[in-house]
């Protein structure tokens, strides 16, 4: 139980910085967007865009894409619960 | 099934034959390791027996303070008009009361009281899977409980805000709210490391043959506790930084007057503080979990729906905060959603209690302190359980809302629900902390004396809330003296409830009769170790699990109990 | 007492503690998105104040620190050690960077009189708009202390590599540094376009 469980190789230079490519070109295209007037749109554009750069992030970075289910379902939850908090005080802000 | 022993840990060399009959305890983890003074090898420990002793008497002593300022808040009330103190001094015993107890003596209480002492040795561990943090939680509970102290002699005198810290007053109060939120940030960071610590312990370290199916229930409780403690406190925590920021900077965030909204600020307060409640209740339902199969000598009704059931509270607890709201000026819609999933919560609870008592029927009752420590548990969490129901539903909430009913709900759940846990793992890990045993026939007293105090004590706000009588008030109208006076004398029964349940311990600690590794006949882990069980608890050896843990066959109560 | 080296133990309390500060940020996030919905007009104006270009450049910066650290994490477990060194280094550098250009962008709000508190901006501003303005001060602020505390951080990793006690077999501190740099990164990744963008 407490060996050394690290049986991964570390990712490769090449991964990383693809992944910083990746993460340089979604910055651009989200400032792009940001110019194009599409009211609502632009929140949810922006949103997008960020969410897929925090993939980037905590898959490849974070090594999260290596870990077992018991991690991935931990930042499952706490993704959730934040999305309940901010969700369910809506039924208050948006129908006061 | 096998009638083999749970585990094959070496008991040959337990110190138990040099205990001397009275004196302080010795022996096992109490050893003072050579080379070190008494006093060092407390202050800096890692072993997590030690820890969760130094967290019991801290929460002791604070407890002590809280009861005594309540007697203070009770006899104040105990006539209209002025008794005792000032409205002044009124708001900030009030508030002190409130903070102390919720935040230096409920919250950690079970959880780092007893979880500490009791989870690493239920799982098999050696320790929790972090000892210096844990150590280090330790001292941040001191600091941010020291900083509280402080907060009351200093600036503009001692926080009057109630222990909500409600925006607008809070941020605008000339009393000394800046000093006490930085308490309550410290201390919340204090318990966040203690459910950090116990995740990574459960998931980590439990013996290679304990499964999740084989945790007991205790362990279970504090599992769900820790999540909570991981995922709602920071939310306190950003809500008194915010309150600081208010006050320090001049934020104006919840200001109306610069497009805040002070409602916002009870979003993010109970967003937090309701799962608090889970926090406090749910270890306590563990204790209850694990004590009521070991004096029923049977295995427990529905495990598996008791620790899903606390997994679910936990989850649930998270959905239903605004219902402290219902009267805030919220939407409609808030109000209706919010009322509705409260209710869901009631389902899990209620799960927990059917099967406790489906695993007393036709067991084979020992009616020993733990016992009837649990049983006031449950009748006093179900009449603080049902009541919420009138508190959950938003049309009722209306009527006794910022009543004495709220008042006397709360503490019904607090102190019969979390207190009587308390008390019930006190009595009942008694003779594994210290290897000796109380009195069991005064201890039976003091939980029946506790029991009528309590009903006393808060039975009676039930019925001022229904007439309309407020919380917080300081004087009150000539027609609920009666009631008042009936809760006042209560209190001093309840006191003196509690004053002679600690004397009865206190005796069993100097005198009580030297006892061995399983008094209560227990199937658990930890009573496979010596009384007191040694430093490194299991030693090198991982224990074996080869029975559940409610599994009581084969296993016969001692001779000092029997 | 034996010594664990569990490192997936110590991991997941890295990221347990990691939940605690997206959760400490959520609350914040639960505060922009009620007041977002309430102001979509004052925040969409009080947000064109802000200069786009140096929150662009920010979270290039920013973004580029993050990878600094994942390399060095992967340098030091193929055992080059000067090289995981030297990307640390370039890390704590870039959170400089990402600092001094965040000082700009505060002192110049400061000389238009917007700052928390300020009787100026409650005169010349609409609530909607104030709120926004110490919405960013609290979430940039509060991200900024982050910044300061994982430099720290990263320094102190710094010498228990130069001193050999993080090393290619014994990593897992170095991980855990850069896990919470990354979580900073995250949170900046939000903060951005919330601020910036809107406009």
């Amino acid at each position: 139980m407490h060996a050394h469980e690290e049986g991964h190789h570390p990712p490769s230079y090449r991964l990383l910085i693809g992944v910083w490519g990746a993460l340089m070109v979604l910055t651009a295209v989200t400032v792009w967007v940001a110019q194009v007037p599409l009211g609502f749109l632009n929140v949810v554009a922006a949103m997008a865009v960020a969410t897929c750069k925090a993939l980037l992030v905590t898959l490849f970075f974070m090594h999260l894409k290596d870990e077992n289910w018991t991690f991935k379902g931990m930042v499952l939850l706490v993704f959730v619960i934040l999305a309940i908090f901010i969700g369910f005080t809506f039924f208050d802000t948006a129908y006061r | 099934m096998a009638e083999i022993p749970m585990a094959e840990t070496p008991m040959a060399e337990t110190p138990m034959a040099e205990t001397p009959m009275t004196g302080t305890p010795d022996g096992g983890f109490w050893t003072t390791p050579p080379g070190r003074s008494t006093l060092g090898s407390w202050l800096l420990t890692t072993d997590h027996k030690r820890i969760g002793l130094l967290y019991l008497w801290c929460i002791l002593a604070f407890f002590a303070v809280g009861v005594l300022l309540g007697l203070l808040i009770r006899l104040e009330l105990i006539a209209p008009g002025r008794t005792i103190m000032a409205q002044q001094t009124y708001n900030a015993v009030f508030t002190l009361h409130g903070v102390i107890m919720i935040f230096m003596v409920v919250i950690p209480s079970i959880p780092a009281a007893f979880g500490n002492i009791v989870m690493p040795l239920q799982i098999g561990a050696e320790d929790v899977a972090f000892p210096r943090l844990n150590l280090f939680s330790w001292y941040l509970y001191i600091l941010g409980a020291a900083i509280a102290v402080v907060s009351l002699f200093t600036g503009g005198g001692a926080p009057d805000t109630g222990w909500t810290f409600y925006v607008p007053f809070s941020a605008t109060t000339s009393t000394n709210v800046n000093v006490a939120v930085l308490a309550v940030f410290i201390l919340g960071f204090s318990s966040i490391l203690t459910g950090l610590n116990f995740i990574v312990t459960i998931h980590r370290l439990r013996a290679p043959s304990m499964g999740w199916t084989r945790m007991p229930l205790f362990t279970w409780g504090l599992y769900a506790t820790a999540w909570i403690q991981v995922l709602a406190t920071p939310v306190l925590g950003i809500t008194v930084l915010l309150i600081f920021a208010e006050r320090v900077l001049g934020l104006g965030l919840f200001d109306p007057a610069r497009g805040g909204d002070p409602i916002l600020y009870q979003h993010l307060f109970w967003i937090y503080s309701h799962p608090a409640v889970y926090i406090m209740i749910v270890p306590a339902m563990g204790v209850i979990s694990d004590v009521i199969p070991v004096f029923a000598r049977k295995n427990i009704f529905g495990y598996k729906t008791i620790a899903i059931s606390s997994l679910a509270i936990a989850f649930a607890g998270s959905l239903v905060w605004a219902h402290h709201m219902f009267v805030s000026g919220m939407s409609d819609v808030a109000v209706m959603v919010f009322s509705l999933l409260t209710f869901i919560v009631a389902i899990p609870s209620a799960v927990k209690v059917f099967n406790w008592v489906s695993t007393l029927y036709k067991g084979s009752i020992y009616l020993d302190p733990p016992l009837i420590y649990s049983l006031g548990f449950i009748f006093l969490f179900s009449m603080g359980g049902v009541t919420g129901l009138v508190l959950g539903g938003a049309g009722t909430d209306v009527h006794v809302h910022d009543t004495y009913f709220v008042v006397g709900h709360f503490h019904y759940v607090i102190f019969g629900g979390t207190g009587f846990g308390l008390f019930a793992a006190m009595h009942f890990w008694f003779p594994k902390v210290y290897g000796r045993l109380y009195n069991l026939k005064i201890a039976n007293v003091a939980a029946v004396i506790l029991v009528i105090g309590l009903n006393m004590l808060y039975f009676p706000m039930y019925l001022l809330g229904l007439e309309g009588m407020p919380r917080r008030y300081y004087d009150y109208l000539p027609q609920y003296t009666d009631l008042h006076v009936v809760s006042t004398v209560g209190s001093w029964i309840t006191a003196a409830g509690l004053a002679l349940m600690a004397w009865n311990l206190w005796r069993g600690l100097r005198h009580g009769a030297p006892c061995g590794p399983n008094p209560w006949g227990a199937a658990t882990l930890e009573w496979t170790l010596p009384s007191p069980p040694p430093t490194e608890n299991f030693g090198p050896v991982e224990p074996e699990v080869t029975r559940g843990p409610y599994d009581f066959k084969g296993i016969e109560r001692e001779e000092v109990v029997a | 007492m034996t010594i664990h080296r569990d490192y997936t133990g110590s991991k997941m309390g890295m990221w347990i503690f990691l939940f605690t500060e997206i959760l400490l940020f959520g609350g914040l996030f639960v505060i922009y998105a009620a007041y977002h919905h309430r102001y979509p007009e004052e925040f969409h104006h009080a947000s064109k104040a802000l200069d786009t270009a140096m929150g662009t450049v920010n979270t290039v910066v920013l973004i580029t620190s993050s990878l600094f650290v994942a390399m060095a994490v992967a340098a030091l477990r193929r055992a080059e050690d000067a090289r995981a060194r030297l990307l640390v280094v370039l890390t704590i550098a870039f959170a400089g960077v990402f600092l001094v250009i965040k000082y700009f962008e505060w002192t110049a709000k400061f000389h238009h009189g917007i700052y928390p508190g300020s009787a100026e901006l409650a005169a010349t501003h609409a609530p909607g708009e104030i709120v926004f303005y110490s919405l960013y001060f609290a979430m940039t602020g509060l991200h900024a202390v982050h910044v300061i505390v994982g430099m720290g951080l990263l320094g102190f990793i710094l010498a228990r590599m130069r001193a050999g006690a993080v090393n290619s077999t014994d990593f897992v501190f170095l991980e855990n540094g850069g896990l919470y740099w990354h979580l900073v990164d995250l949170i900046w990744i939000y903060l951005f376009p919330l601020f910036y963008l809107i406009a």
